[in-house]
């Protein structure tokens, strides 16, 4: 009997053992983190779609294995979808310890629906971390609240996001002035049938430009800080999607077909398809020009009332197998050496998210002194931003977008 | 020891596939624990059948199985018939290994930038003939019926039949039967399609099903070809199974459901046709006709496979100059500036995905050739099919939506406890590699005249010696084919490579996939070369290898067909 309730014991300190594992390490002693991390590998699943960006992790690959002894693995990915699918297959099967992905690359629905599945390490860790010091999280609220959904700590900063918009130049004759607003879009789109499209939602980007309108069109934008209410949201979007009736016939294809993604986008406005695309990166345009997608006439412009702008971010699953690892890699990826060659536009030209100002001078003049590329517009130029509407309203928007436009004739 | 081949092969793959369909059907009946699906319920149909534009999505599914498979079909019949023993006929044949090499989705990106009006045969033209400085806004690619993303189908299921039909060939001895048809006065096209035609298709008809499947179902064409509102069935299926809301997987995996429907549907109707078919030509047989005036018909089959050929080349041809373009801009013919920047940049780092793609590829081609072999060679000894019933289960990874299947296949595979290992990477390729290798080698290996074995065995041979001294040389062309199709589909393999390998086994598929997500054709045209290479060499030795080895024993050589 004895024998049995020690062996009883002993599974659960076993048991107990395993559970511990599965929790952060003890971020107060940052020395120790840094010390349980050197050695392992972290494996990082990531968007691997551009090739600037690769090489950028890459960089961040070198300089953590140099620093801390970590190891950090990219894996590829075409979707983040597939990253997430991973996390809830794992946690189906009960490997909650020993998953296989360490770091992802994340941010608005996906962090909320992972967030909300309890798929995120917990509790937060991100303001935790030594460098969050830096960032700037009182003129950068995005940086706490991702699609209105609070942070909490359990994803870290990595970068700033606004939508611009971008043309070529060398059209000018052909395409007239630029439109200023939504409003202004509508109509420039009546006066040149057939040169601008938008992703089709879901797609993210197109979901963003759905939401552009939304915001500009509404009579009272502060409904959209709050959930959707089911009875009034016909009211709330009637302007926005009588000006989406109105555009459509005179989409590119009538809009008959909308392109996948953002990507296709640019392709379209390459092969002098359609005149505007967007983007959520400032340096999109300049990248571009660099990859030689688009010629280098092309610039870019905003609205001058404002565009929605957020951040991406790194999140850690709650099973992460290095976890320690994982907040090197976090930690470094928003130290001010790491921030200040992702923004140079050379390597990537993704705006920082830290506080520029409140950096040492090191730091502080090699960021002034960046020359961000040719088409792309300064932060003083980047106008307004507007706020990320609550999460419910993409998802009621997209809903709305497919049950009217989906099918087309 | 053979005995036992059939149950082995189903105790290996059945367990993961049955585990995969089951995680795939519970969460139709919004039972799925881990997202808080704790009760069964009809709510991800309900939610499935009130999805804008649902039927029309599964409709333009269904239509794209049938209408891909009858065409691809019919142009390999008539070119066949037509044009077998031609100069003609030999030249084709030899383009058939790097047709069937090219991955899909690169056949679909060049024929997306052949046909669209900013295309290149547009700007081939413009502004000279036309007049367009700018492409006109028409409809072509992403077409409402799906008509681009057809073509695109069956430009790449073209080579796929023809390949299986001329393994098949010399078993059915089409001379013979073709003279003998031709001394009755018959034409060619009618002499073959009267009598070697009814010998050669019974063993097409498993490449035939899997055309429709994958037709059906089909993923990356659509993306790149197909309409777009509303999409194939199996796109949205994809597009629900990611997104970022977690409870739309339970609408997916209903949506998985009807797609296994859809694609049995097509199955069900080519199965109908068939009879039908059967019936048509025997009145015509019976009619005595011998359509000695079939020069129309020789052309149009000659034009036919000849225009397929030319697409996929013509793409490719365009994919090659993308990959080393600088800027390209609309109306210009070629690009302004040309640079080897891509492929630089590329190259070096794929040392290793390419390694590590042989050896899995080759691990599970090998590991699926040898328990094809040992089942069908149990199947011959002990003259039972009735295990062979049993073996339908292992194709059914071929008509499973593949994006809520590999979901599953990744649970089984995590219960069991086999993590991103080598090993359980070539047991998930296997799951894929194994059905087709199958349904390569079946069929022609069951038509296999028997009494050169039993005259080998009356003369005291054993059966050990048997199988390797007459049946499977005699079989070598159709098992090489069949090893080369079983290694280009687990080249082609991303889903599961990523998923089950977790990353630790980047291949060049996952990084082609991955980075071809950022839409740049330079990218795009680099890595299709890449991914191409490795099947190609597969195709080339399969061809190769037997013309060689009978390179003296003309009976044996597919060559002369």
């Amino acid at each position: 009997m004895r024998r049995l309730a020690r062996s009883v014991l002993a599974a659960f300190a076993v048991l107990a053992a395993g559970l511990a594992s599965g929790q952060a390490a003890d971020l107060s002693d940052w020395a120790s983190v840094e010390k349980a991390a050197r050695g392992q590998t972290v494996y990082f699943n990531a968007w691997g779609g551009a090739r600037n960006i690769n090489d950028y992790i890459d960089w961040a690959g070198d300089e953590v294995e140099k620093r801390y002894g970590v190891k950090l693995v990219h894996v590829k990915l075409d979707d983040t979808a597939n990253a997430v699918a991973k996390v809830v297959a794992e946690k189906a099967a009960g490997h909650d310890g020993d998953g296989t992905i360490d770091l992802i690359w994340i941010n608005g629905e996906n962090f909320a629906a992972m967030k909300r599945q309890d798929l995120l390490l917990a509790p937060g860790w991100a303001d935790k971390l030594p460098n969050w010091r830096y960032v700037d999280w009182k003129t950068k609220p995005t940086v706490l609240t991702d699609f209105t959904v609070p942070t909490d700590g359990q994803e870290a900063p990595w970068g700033m996001a606004k939508l611009v918009f971008f043309n070529d130049t060398a059209r000018d004759a052909e395409t007239g002035e630029m439109p200023d607003s939504f409003a202004d879009l509508v109509d420039w789109t009546q006066a040149f049938p057939g040169r601008f499209t938008y992703p089709a939602p879901p797609d993210f980007m197109g979901s963003t430009f759905l939401k552009q309108a939304l915001i500009e069109s509404v009579e009272d934008p502060s409904v959209l800080q709050k959930a959707v209410v089911e009875t009034e949201f016909d009211a709330v979007t009637a302007p926005l999607f009588a000006a989406l009736d109105a555009m459509h016939p005179n989409l590119w294809r009538s809009g008959r077909t909308f392109p996948k993604n953002k990507e296709a986008l640019r392709q379209l406005l390459a092969d002098n398809e359609i005149d505007i695309a967007f983007a959520f990166s400032p340096a999109e345009a300049s990248n571009a020009i660099a990859s030689h997608e688009l010629p280098d006439t092309v610039r870019s412009f905003i609205f001058s009332g404002g565009t929605l702008s957020n951040t991406h971010f790194v999140a850690i699953p709650y099973n992460a197998a290095a976890k320690e690892g994982s907040l090197v890699v976090a930690n470094f990826l928003i130290s001010p050496q790491a921030q200040l060659h992702k923004q140079d536009p050379k390597v990537w030209g993704d705006p920082t998210v830290l506080d520029t100002n409140a950096l040492p001078d090191e730091y502080r003049e090699p960021f002034d002194a960046l020359d961000l590329g040719v088409a792309t517009l300064k932060p003083s130029e980047l106008g307004p931003a507007l706020a990320e509407p609550h999460a419910s309203w993409m998802e009621r928007l997209e809903k709305e977008w497919t049950r009217r436009y989906g099918v087309a004739n | 020891m053979l005995a036992l081949a059939p149950t082995l092969a189903i105790l290996v793959l059945a367990g993961p596939i049955l585990i995969g369909l089951l995680a795939t059907a519970l969460p139709a009946f919004n039972y799925f624990p881990a997202l808080g699906g704790s009760q069964f319920s009809l709510d991800p149909w309900r939610e499935l059948v009130v999805m804008p534009g649902l039927w029309r999505s599964a409709l333009i599914s269904l239509a794209a199985g049938l209408v891909t498979a009858f065409i691809a079909l019919t142009s390999v019949a008539a070119f066949m018939a037509g044009w077998s023993q031609t100069r003609l006929f030999r030249s084709i044949q030899h383009l058939v290994s790097p047709l069937l090499a090219v991955p899909h989705a690169a056949t679909a990106f060049g024929l997306a930038f052949l046909l669209a009006p900013s295309g290149w045969l547009m700007r081939l033209v413009s502004p000279e003939l036309t007049g367009f400085s700018r492409p006109p806004d028409w409809l072509i690619v992403h077409d409402t019926f799906g008509l681009t993303m057809m073509a695109g189908l069956i430009v790449k299921e073209i080579p796929f039949l023809f390949l299986i039909a001329l393994a098949a060939l010399p078993q059915v001895r089409p001379h013979d039967f073709a003279a003998t048809a031709t001394s009755l006065g018959y034409g060619r096209i009618a002499g073959f399609l009267h009598a070697v035609w009814p010998q050669l298709y019974p063993q097409l008809r498993l490449a035939v099903f899997a055309v429709i499947a994958y037709s059906s179902s089909a993923v990356d064409v659509a993306i790149i070809l197909g309409p777009t509102n509303p999409a194939p069935l199996a796109v949205r299926l994809v597009g629900w199974m990611n997104d970022p809301d977690l409870k739309m997987r339970f609408v997916a995996s209903a949506g998985a459901l009807l797609q296994l429907a859809v694609t049995a549907a097509a199955l069900l109707l080519w199965l109908s046709a068939e009879r039908l078919a059967g019936l048509i030509h025997g009145c015509v047989r019976v009619s005595g006709r011998r359509f000695t005036r079939e020069k129309t018909a020789r052309a149009v089959s000659a034009g036919a496979i000849s225009m397929a050929a030319f697409a996929v080349f013509a793409g490719l041809a365009l994919l090659a100059l993308w990959s080393l373009a600088g800027y390209w801009a609309f109306p210009d013919a070629l690009p302004r500036s040309i640079t080897a920047a891509t492929w630089m940049h590329e190259m070096p780092v794929l040392g290793r995905p390419l390694g590590i793609t042989v050896a899995i590829g080759l691990s599970a081609t090998l590991i699926a050739v040898a328990i094809t072999l040992a089942c069908l060679e149990f199947e011959t000894r002990t003259a039972a099919r009735v295990k062979g019933r049993a073996l339908m289960i292992l194709y059914l990874p071929l008509i499973v939506p593949q994006a809520s299947f590999v979901f599953g296949l990744q649970l089984s595979f995590l219960w069991v406890g086999l993590g991103a290992s080598f090993g359980a990477l070539v047991l998930a390729h296997l799951v894929f590699v194994l059905p087709y290798v199958m349904l390569s080698l079946a069929e022609p290996w069951h038509a296999a005249d028997p009494r050169y074995a039993r005259a080998a065995r009356s003369m005291g041979a054993s059966q050990n010696l048997v199988f390797w001294r007459i049946r499977a040389p005699m079989a070598l062309a159709a098992i090489l084919v069949a090893a080369a199709v079983g290694f280009a589909v687990s080249v082609g393999q991303y889903l599961p490579t990523l998923l089950i390998g977790a990353g630790r086994w980047p291949t060049v598929t996952t990084e082609a996939v991955a980075l071809a997500s950022g839409g740049d054709r330079r990218v795009i045209g680099v890595f299709a070369f890449v991914q191409m290479g490795l099947p190609f060499l597969g195709f080339v030795l399969a061809t190769l290898v037997p013309a060689i080895a009978f390179a003296r024993r003309r009976d044996m050589r597919a060559a002369n067909a």
